[in-house]
């Protein structure tokens, strides 16, 4: 595999992990692996209008037995800080992957503010947090975030670096 | 509109009557205490926060659960405040998914506050635009009884509007701790607590 392929293991992981649900609000950093979810007949891919859902669609998923993961983008933490009560309050496996902005050659100055304030803000919401910066830190990272999620019925997530998905093309 | 509107906990227990293995996610607030006054069950997976959640929670379990069907029964301040879930759940449209709204266009919780259904804003509307193509307006008895027929054996996603008085009866509180709410529902599904 490529550098470019981290999209496919992360894919992989899901995979091997058994996700069957795959709640998402749209976004770029996350294309390929959401095309992936899309195309795959034993993934309900769920499309979300606010991240936020996705924590109560996670919830439901296990309480009917299916496990569930949860795509966004760093700007889409801050919509769900309420909802993460649900998981800490019953001890919900709630799996998340998050693509960074703010953080590194970044054009729009306003996803500063959200983008800076992600690893704390799910740490103070009892997070486990995992960062990739480079390809070859993805699956490593993903894998571990599964064991902490299902085997001990917690909160994680793999932030996915702003360095690791390049730069936003602003004018094509 | 004709005669009185409906009282909230015979209305629960009319909908929850002879419920066979129907699953039932009420919504923070009145329609939990509801829920809980029409008899605990191990099925009920009862909201104590999570304000918005409610739908989406019924459609996660939903879509995992294909073979029995979900109720989510919530207030209309809750369903207000996840509005935008109908989105998904008129794209999704599993079969074995009801959301039913306890509409008394009151915040009860808070001090009766008028809610945003009181002036106007219409959630049959709001579903039907979403996609739901079954959406039922329920005003009466004879809508309700209808109601909870359906909710045992309906065969595609149904949104319905219950029309309910603005009336506080005493609280009837369940099992406050989630993860045992979680583990004893998944175990009465035959799951790994």
């Amino acid at each position: 595999m490529s550098a470019a392929d981290w999209p496919d293991r992360l894919f992989a992981t899901l995979k091997r992990a058994d996700v069957r649900q795959v709640g998402y609000v749209p976004d770029a950093g996350h294309s390929r692996l959401i095309e992936r979810c899309r195309a795959d007949a034993d993934i309900r891919d769920v499309v979300l209008t606010t991240e936020e859902e996705g924590v109560a669609l996670c919830a439901g998923a296990w309480l009917g037995g299916q496990r569930a993961a949860l795509l966004m983008q760093s700007s889409g933490v801050g919509n769900c800080i309420n909802m993460f009560s649900l998981a800490r309050s019953c001890r919900f496996p709630l799996l998340m992957f998050i693509t960074m902005r703010g953080e590194w050659e970044e054009f729009n100055p306003w996803q500063v503010p959200m983008g800076s304030i992600v690893d704390p803000v799910l740490k103070l919401c009892d997070a486990e947090v995992y960062r990739a910066t480079e390809p070859d830190e993805v699956e490593r990272a993903a894998e571990r975030a599964v064991q902490t999620v299902f085997g001990d019925e917690r909160i994680a997530a793999v932030l996915l670096s702003q360095q690791l998905i390049g730069k936003k093309v602003w004018i094509k | 509109m004709s005669g009185p509107k409906l009282e909230r906990r015979a209305a629960m227990a009319t909908l929850l009557a002879d419920r066979g293995d129907l699953l039932v996610v009420p919504g923070l607030g009145s329609t939990t205490w509801d829920l809980a006054a029409a008899g605990d069950d191990p099925r009920n997976f009862y909201l104590w926060g999570a304000m918005g959640g409610a739908a989406m929670v019924g459609l996660g379990l939903a879509l995992a659960q294909t073979s029995r069907r979900v109720a989510v029964i919530t207030g209309d301040g809750e369903m207000l405040m996840g509005l935008g879930s109908l989105a998904p759940i008129g794209i999704q449209r599993p079969p074995n998914l009801a959301v039913i709204v306890f509409d008394n266009g009151v915040y009860g919780e808070t001090g009766m506050q008028p809610s945003h259904t009181q002036s106007g804003v219409d959630l049959m509307a709001v579903a039907a635009g979403c996609g739901i193509a079954q959406c039922l307006d329920v005003r009466d008895q004879a809508a309700l009884t209808d109601l909870s027929a359906r909710i045992k054996n309906y065969t595609e996603t149904l949104f319905a509007r219950v029309l309910i008085a603005p009336e506080e009866p005493p609280r009837v509180l369940p099992l406050r701790d989630g993860a045992e709410l979680k583990n004893r529902f998944r175990a009465a599904l035959g799951l790994k607590a």
